[in-house]
C-alpha cells in the first residue's frame, strides 16, 4: 500500500482526467457511429493504430508537427472513413448488423496485419522538443502534450455537437439514427449518411492520433488497448451518447488511474474491465442510455 | 442412424489420411485445423444454432487449457482426468457468463462485448496469479505414454483430435435434430416470438453457452497436451477468439460440418500464403481478413450457405433450359 498523501492522489485523479480526455476522444467515434449505425465497430482500434503511423511517419518524414498534422490526417481520415463504409462495409454487409460487425472485425484484422507488414511489430516513438515540458499548477506537474489533449477534446467535442446540431448533414444524421425507414422515404440518401457518420467516426481517431503521439509510442497494435477501453467508455455512457461518452471516458481514466495506485501498474486495466461488466450486468443501457 | 451417416463418412475419410500421409508437418498443420475446428464448433453451437455472436471465446479454450495444465503440474493429477476437468470447467464458465449475461438480457452487440471482456478479465489475471505461472506461462513436463495423455506419434495426437471433432459434430448434429435445436433456431430468428410461443428463451441460450463452452474448453485441453505449454497470451489471446468465430462463419454458420469446412478452408489459406510469401509476418492474417469479408459479401451464408445457392441456381437454369426446349417444341 502506497503512503497515500494527498497531494499523490490528487495528482493521480488529475492524470486520470487526462488519460480519460484522450479515451473520450476514441469513444467520441466510436459512439457516433453505433449512435446511427448500430454497430460496433471494431476496425476502430486499427483505424488508430494507422492514424499514430500516419502521424508518426508525417513528422518522421515531412516534418509536420503532430498539431499541425491534425489539419492534414483529419480530412483524410474522413475520406478513408466515407469510403471504408461506403464502398465496403456497406455493400459487403446486405445491412445485416451482425455482417457488419464482423465485416469491421475483417477490416481490423487486415489493417493491424497490414501495418505489421509494412512496419514490423517495433514500437516507435517520436521526440517533439515540448514531449517532456510541464506545466507547474503549484501543488503538482502536467506534461504539456496531455494538457493540449484535454483541452483539445472538448474543442472536438463542441465541433460534432454543431455538426449535428446546425448543418444539415447533421439533422440527416440524426434523422437516420432514429428512424432509418422514414428519413428514406423522406429523400435522405440513407448510404451517404452512414458513410458521413463513419467519417465523422474516423476523423475523430485521427485527430487522438495525433494529440497521442506527442507522448505515446505506436506499434501495429497499439489501437487495441485503447478501443477496449473505449467500447467500455461507450457502453458506459449508454451507446450513441456523446454527453455520455465524455463523462464515461473521464471517470474511465479516473477509475484506471487510481486502481493502478492501489493494486499495481499490471493490474490497473482490470478495473475498467470490471466496472464495464458490472455496469452492463446491471444497467445495460449505460448511464446516460436511453432505453432500447 | 441415418442422420449420422454423413459424420460417419467424413470422419473415416479423415481418419484413413495418416495411412497415406507420413509428413510430420502436414500431420502437425491438420491437427491445429482440426483444433480449431473444435473450437469452432463450440462457437458454432452458441453462435450458429442460437444466433449469440460471442467475440470471447478465448475464455472458454484459455480456461480448458489452464485447468488441464495446472491439475497436472501443480497437483500431480492425471492427464487424461485433467482433460476432463478442463472441459467441465469450460462448461461451467459458460453456465455462469451465460446466467450473467443473459439475465440482464444481453443481446446482440451487448453479449459480444460483454464476452469480450470476460475473455480480457481472465487474460489479465491469468499474467499476474501465480498458480498460471503468471507472465511466464506453464509447462507440462515431457513424459511420453499413453497415461500422461504424450504421445511420441503425430498420427495418434491426430486420431484423438479427429475423434474430438466427431464427437462435437454428432453433437452438432443431435441438437439440430432435438426439441432443444428447433427451441434454439427460433431464439435465433426472432426471440420475442419465441418466447410469446413459450420457449424459455433465457434457459435455452444458457443450456447453448455451457455445452458450447464445454467443447470449446476441449480444443483448449488439447491444445496443452499436444503442444504441453500455456500462457496467457495464448490461451485467452484474441487470436483463439477470432479463429473459433471466424471458421464457422466461413463454413457456414448454423450447419453441422461449417465449423470443419471452415477452419481446413482457412488454415490451408493461411499456410498456402505462407508458402507464397515466405514467413512474413502479418500477411496470412491479411488474408484472413480479406477472406473474412468477402464471404460475407459474397456468400453471407458462408461457403456450404453459397454452394447450395449455387447448385439451386445451377437446378433452376437447368429447369428453365428444359422447359423452353420442350416449349420450342411443343410450338
Amino acid at each position: 500500500m502506497p503512503v497515500l498523501s494527498p497531494a499523490i492522489l490528487v495528482s493521480a485523479v488529475l492524470n486520470g482526467l487526462l488519460t480519460g480526455a484522450v479515451y473520450a476522444l476514441v469513444a467520441l467515434g466510436l459512439t457516433l457511429i453505433y449512435g446511427v449505425l448500430h454497430i460496433i465497430n471494431f476496425a476502430h482500434g486499427a483505424l488508430l493504430s494507422a492514424a499514430l503511423f500516419a502521424a508518426f511517419f508525417a513528422f518522421r518524414l515531412l516534418g509536420i508537427d503532430p498539431y499541425v498534422a491534425i489539419f492534414l490526417l483529419t480530412p483524410l481520415f474522413f475520406a478513408f472513413g466515407y469510403a471504408l463504409q461506403r464502398f465496403i462495409i456497406g455493400p459487403a454487409s446486405h445491412r445485416d448488423d451482425r455482417n457488419m460487425l464482423l465485416v469491421t472485425l475483417g477490416i481490423a484484422v487486415i489493417i493491424e496485419n497490414a501495418l505489421l507488414y509494412a512496419f514490423r511489430a517495433d514500437t516507435r516513438t517520436i521526440d517533439v522538443p515540448y514531449a517532456f515540458e510541464t506545466i507547474n499548477f503549484g501543488f503538482t506537474f502536467l506534461a504539456v502534450p496531455r494538457v493540449v489533449g484535454f483541452a483539445a477534446v472538448f474543442v472536438v467535442a463542441l465541433a460534432l455537437w454543431l455538426i449535428m446540431n446546425c448543418t444539415d448533414i447533421g439533422r440527416a444524421i440524426r434523422a437516420v439514427a432514429k428512424e432509418r425507414l422514414g428519413a428514406e422515404l423522406a429523400g435522405i440518401d440513407v448510404a451517404h449518411v452512414y458513410a458521413m457518420t463513419f467519417g465523422l467516426g474516423t476523423a475523430c481517431v485521427a485527430v487522438a492520433a495525433c494529440l497521442l503521439i506527442p507522448n505515446y509510442y505506436v506499434n501495429p497494435s497499439v489501437g487495441n488497448a485503447f478501443v477496449l477501453v473505449a467500447f467500455t467508455i461507450v457502453v458506459l455512457g449508454g451507446m450513441g451518447s456523446v454527453l455520455g461518452a465524455l463523462i464515461g471516458a473521464l471517470l474511465i481514466g479516473v477509475v484506471e488511474s487510481l486502481s493502478g495506485l492501489f493494486l499495481g501498474e499490471s493490474l490497473g486495466q482490470i478495473g475498467i474491465f470490471v466496472i464495464f461488466i458490472a455496469v452492463l450486468l446491471v444497467r445495460p443501457n449505460g448511464l446516460f442510455g436511453a432505453r432500447a | 442412424m441415418k442422420t449420422l451417416a454423413p459424420i460417419v463418412a467424413v470422419i473415416a475419410v479423415l481418419a484413413a489420411v495418416p495411412f497415406v500421409v507420413q509428413s510430420n508437418a502436414t500431420l502437425n498443420f491438420l491437427v491445429v485445423s482440426l483444433m480449431v475446428a473444435l473450437a469452432g464448433q463450440g462457437w458454432n453451437i452458441l453462435g450458429g444454432y442460437g444466433g449469440q455472436y460471442s467475440f470471447g471465446h478465448a475464455a472458454f479454450f484459455g480456461t480448458g487449457a489452464y485447468v488441464t495444465c495446472i491439475l497436472q503440474v501443480r497437483y500431480g493429477v492425471n492427464a487424461w482426468v485433467g482433460f476432463g476437468a478442463g472441459i467441465a470447467a469450460g462448461a461451467a464458465l459458460g453456465g455462469v457468463i451465460g446466467a450473467l449475461a443473459f439475465r440482464s438480457g444481453l443481446r446482440g452487440s451487448y453479449f459480444a462485448l460483454v464476452t469480450l471482456a470476460f475473455a480480457e478479465v481472465l487474460r489479465i489475471i491469468a499474467s499476474v496469479a501465480p498458480i498460471t505461472g503468471a507472465g511466464v506461462g506453464t509447462l507440462i513436463k515431457l513424459d511420453l505414454g499413453a497415461q500422461t495423455f504424450q504421445f511420441q506419434s503425430r498420427a495418434v495426437f491426430y486420431w484423438v483430435i479427429l475423434g474430438l471433432v466427431g464427437v462435437s459434430l454428432v453433437i452438432a448434429r443431435l441438437i439440430e435434430r432435438s426439441r432443444f435445436g428447433v427451441w434454439l433456431i427460433a431464439v435465433r430468428e426472432n426471440e420475442d416470438a419465441a418466447e410469446a410461443l413459450g420457449v424459455n428463451a433465457r434457459s435455452v441460450k444458457s443450456v447453448a453457452m455451457i455445452i458450447s463452452g464445454a467443447v470449446t474448453a476441449a480444443a483448449g485441453c488439447f491444445y496443452a497436451q499436444y503442444f504441453l505449454f500455456v500462457d496467457s497470451g495464448i490461451a485467452y489471446g484474441t487470436w483463439i477468439s477470432i479463429e473459433a468465430l471466424l471458421t464457422p462463419i466461413i463454413g457456414g454458420v448454423g450447419t453441422v460440418f461449417g465449423p470443419l469446412l471452415g477452419a481446413l478452408v482457412v488454415k490451408s489459406l493461411g499456410e498456402g500464403a505462407k508458402l507464397v510469401t515466405g514467413d512474413v509476418p502479418g500477411l496470412d492474417l491479411i488474408l484472413y481478413g480479406a477472406v473474412l469479408v468477402l464471404v460475407i459479401w459474397v456468400a453471407p451464408g458462408g461457403l456450404i450457405g453459397g454452394l447450395a445457392q449455387l447448385r439451386k441456381r445451377l437446378m433452376r437454369g437447368a429447369t428453365r433450359a428444359a422447359a423452353s426446349t420442350q416449349g420450342a417444341g411443343h410450338g
